[in-house]
């Protein structure tokens, strides 16, 4: 047990798995010596040899589709996009080929590989560097979708997604990878790629969220809580398959949802959440379903970007409006 | 100022057998006995046989969409007969010729042809990918599946077959520059057959060659008599050879002429005359190596007609065979999803499968 960033635990999530299958690969731009741009490769070259992690050139659809030849041949491929804004090029091989596999041959051939990339604004990044495009990856079939959002789900979440038998795509928050220390124990212990994670049991209002934000929902249901009010905090954790249920009793016991992402509102995933409980969860509301979310704008340059990230002021507003109700 | 040479590249084009299937030289020499070409021969006709009864079942509503490979034969039964069984096929969309030689049975081709995804489950050649319908992004597929046999340090190839318009793609450059770089053993085929879809091969690329984009990657690349199956099955022998061998990639591009339209959704008259393809009648790959072989003394009237009945039977057999299976059940497009089905799509599943709960 040591205290370990986000980053750090996945480092030590990598350097796990690596060390308990030999058929775990390591590949994408920087990640050898220079143990990836954000260092969550760091050290892995000097410890699992060139045989087992890969500098590649800059190619980020070669990064994927060599991923997908790997992985048919049964290697588990873990390749790092250097920044969600090019994880776009990359989206053909996962849509076209990676996610279908093994559907299109009937299981004869299958894609068990990780397409990590960091995601999300709040570093006071370049432009392309702060993208939250979880919702491209979750409309496409046969992918899972994961974005942990503390050092110890990244650890249990990304060793579940190398360890999965098909493609997940695993986003890493960027503004998170050195936000706070927690201890981790580096066991091998892995976390389900199908369950959301109950953060905190109120019973008044339901807070669901994923990546980046979920701090700023923690923060958010203290503040609740000073006034008075129980909040339910659920970090999504794996977006697809969805773990409706989780989502769904909570929001029967509260009446109330305020659903959070980075990403843009409109097509975001928080729709696909709102859909839900506008179908199933209808009658359990109480209030309108509240969505916190980034802006239907570009992400902008660093000087706006505390505008643009959906904080604790908001999704308290929206906690309050919704509690006024009923 | 100072001007140097600093590098100088060639481009070489081989041919074997001239249009009308005289030999130029002397041959290779696995073909230096005309009886071994035999089974090549016959790899032909059964490809063009296939074709055709596909085509044929297209224009009759029992056969979905399809891609002949009228004409360019001799590119996949040159290259499929220069691997070994354990080497790996990464295919595009009209590389059946290929596909059959490997061992995917007609059956099989029909079956996917036609709408079922148990046409790339062939008990045949078990690592070979399935067709990519994509142009060139399985190139790096390739690449990958050819790292993996070089971790492992086996002495196997990887050929991946594209068409010329799949040289226009980034994929296609990103896989060769990696491939280069890492020495990997893979061989990449261009079906140049001058035609994507409508586009004429020069106005695709204003490259002399396609081989020549090899050349941009660090790896050798060379042009072939696409028509003649034995230049194509030398050239990719001594490619897979120097591959197997740790010597790395090679890109190989085969000339040759699509006779058919670009598939049976296509009509190739509204953008090329028929004088033209008339024209690439001439030297097609069949007739020219039936010519050698006939000049050879390997070859008789009644050979042609043994071998055209044979494989007019067999695909009248497949295609009764291909036609008498049952669809899947609906549930299969669940259960192929993941390895294990999420909790979160089993009632999609169950309402899906509707009525058919019988066929879980």
């Amino acid at each position: 047990m040591r205290d370990a960033t986000l980053v750090e635990a996945i480092n030590a999530a990598l350097a796990r798995a690596m060390q308990e299958d030999e058929r775990v690969l390591v590949l994408g731009e920087d990640v050898g010596k220079d143990g990836g741009v954000f260092r969550a490769t760091d050290g892995l070259l000097a410890r699992f040899g060139p045989a087992r992690v890969f500098d590649t050139p800059v190619a980020e659809a070669a990064i994927a589709g060599m991923s997908v030849g790997l992985a048919a041949q049964g290697f588990c491929p873990v390749a790092e996009i250097q920044f969600m804004g090019f994880a776009y090029a990359a989206i053909d091989q996962l849509l076209n080929h990676a996610a279908r596999l093994r559907t299109r041959t009937r299981g004869r051939l299958s894609c068990p590989m990780v397409l990590r990339t960091p995601c999300g604004a709040g570093v006071h990044a370049p432009e392309h560097h702060s993208e939250s495009g979880e919702a491209c990856f979750t409309n496409i079939p046969g992918l899972r979708v994961v974005v942990p959002s503390s050092p110890r789900r990244g650890y249990g979440l990304l060793l579940a997604a190398i360890r999965d038998s098909d493609p997940v795509v695993f986003l890493e928050p960027t503004r998170l990878y050195r936000a706070v220390r927690e201890p981790v124990a580096d066991d091998g212990t892995s976390l389900p790629l199908d369950r959301c994670i109950t953060l905190r049991e109120g019973g008044d209002v339901t807070l669901v969220g994923w990546g980046g934000v979920v701090p700023e929902m923690l923060a958010a249901a203290e503040r609740l809580a000073a006034e008075g009010t129980q909040a339910d905090v659920i970090d999504v954790a794996t977006l697809v398959p969805l773990d409706a249920e989780t989502i769904l009793a909570s929001v029967a016991g509260t009446g109330r949802c305020v659903i959070c992402h980075e990403a843009p509102l409109t097509g975001g995933f928080g729709a696909e959440i709102a859909a839900r409980l506008a179908g199933p969860g209808l009658f359990s509301l109480l209030a309108p379903v509240e969505r916190v979310t980034g802006w239907d704008t570009i992400v902008p340059l660093s000087r706006l970007e505390r505008h643009y990230l959906p904080g604790v002021e908001r999704i308290l507003a929206a906690a309050r409006r919704s509690l006024r109700h009923g | 100022m100072s001007t140097s040479r600093v590098a100088e590249f060639d481009v070489v084009l081989t041919r074997y057998l001239d249009i009308d299937g005289a030999p130029l030289g002397p041959l290779p020499a696995f073909a230096a006995d005309a009886a071994d070409l035999v089974p090549l021969y016959r790899a032909l006709i059964r490809t063009r046989t296939f074709d055709a009864k596909a085509v044929a079942l297209q224009r009759t509503g029992r056969l979905g969409t399809f891609a002949s490979s009228l004409g360019q034969e001799a590119v996949g039964v040159g290259a499929a007969s220069a691997m070994a069984a354990d080497d790996v096929l990464v295919p595009s969309f009209r590389d059946q010729a290929a596909q059959l030689w490997r061992g995917v049975t007609p059956v099989e081709l029909l079956l996917y042809w036609g709408g079922d995804e148990r046409g790339s489950d062939f008990a045949g050649p078990r690592g070979d990918f399935p067709i990519s319908v994509p142009v060139a992004s399985h190139v790096p597929h390739a690449a990958g599946v050819a790292l993996a046999l070089k971790l492992r340090n086996e002495a196997r190839a990887v050929l991946c077959i594209i068409g010329d318009g799949a040289t226009s793609k980034g994929d296609f450059y990103e896989a060769l520059n990696i491939a280069g770089a890492w020495q990997l053993p893979l061989v990449v085929l261009v079906n140049n057959n001058q035609w994507a879809i409508s586009v004429r091969r020069e106005a695709q690329s204003a490259a002399q060659t396609l081989a020549q984009k090899a050349i941009a990657a660090g790896v050798p690349g060379e042009q072939v008599d696409g028509n003649d199956v034995i230049t194509v099955h030398d050239t990719v022998a001594n490619a897979i050879a120097r591959a197997r061998a740790g010597e790395g990639t090679s890109l190989i591009e085969a000339l040759t002429y699509r006779l058919s339209d670009h598939t049976t959704a296509d009509d190739a008259r509204r953008y090329r005359g028929d004088a033209e393809v008339s024209l690439h009648w001439h030297g097609e790959p069949v007739a020219r190596l039936r010519q050698y072989l006939v000049g050879q003394g390997a070859w008789s009237r009644d050979d042609e007609e043994h071998a055209l009945a044979d494989a007019a039977d067999e695909m009248e057999r497949a295609t009764e065979a291909y036609l008498a299976m049952a669809p899947q059940p609906v549930s299969a497009m669940f259960d192929h999803l993941f390895a294990t089905l999420p909790v979160s799509l089993r009632s999609e599943r169950d309402e899906a499968m509707g009525g058919e709960a019988g066929h879980a």
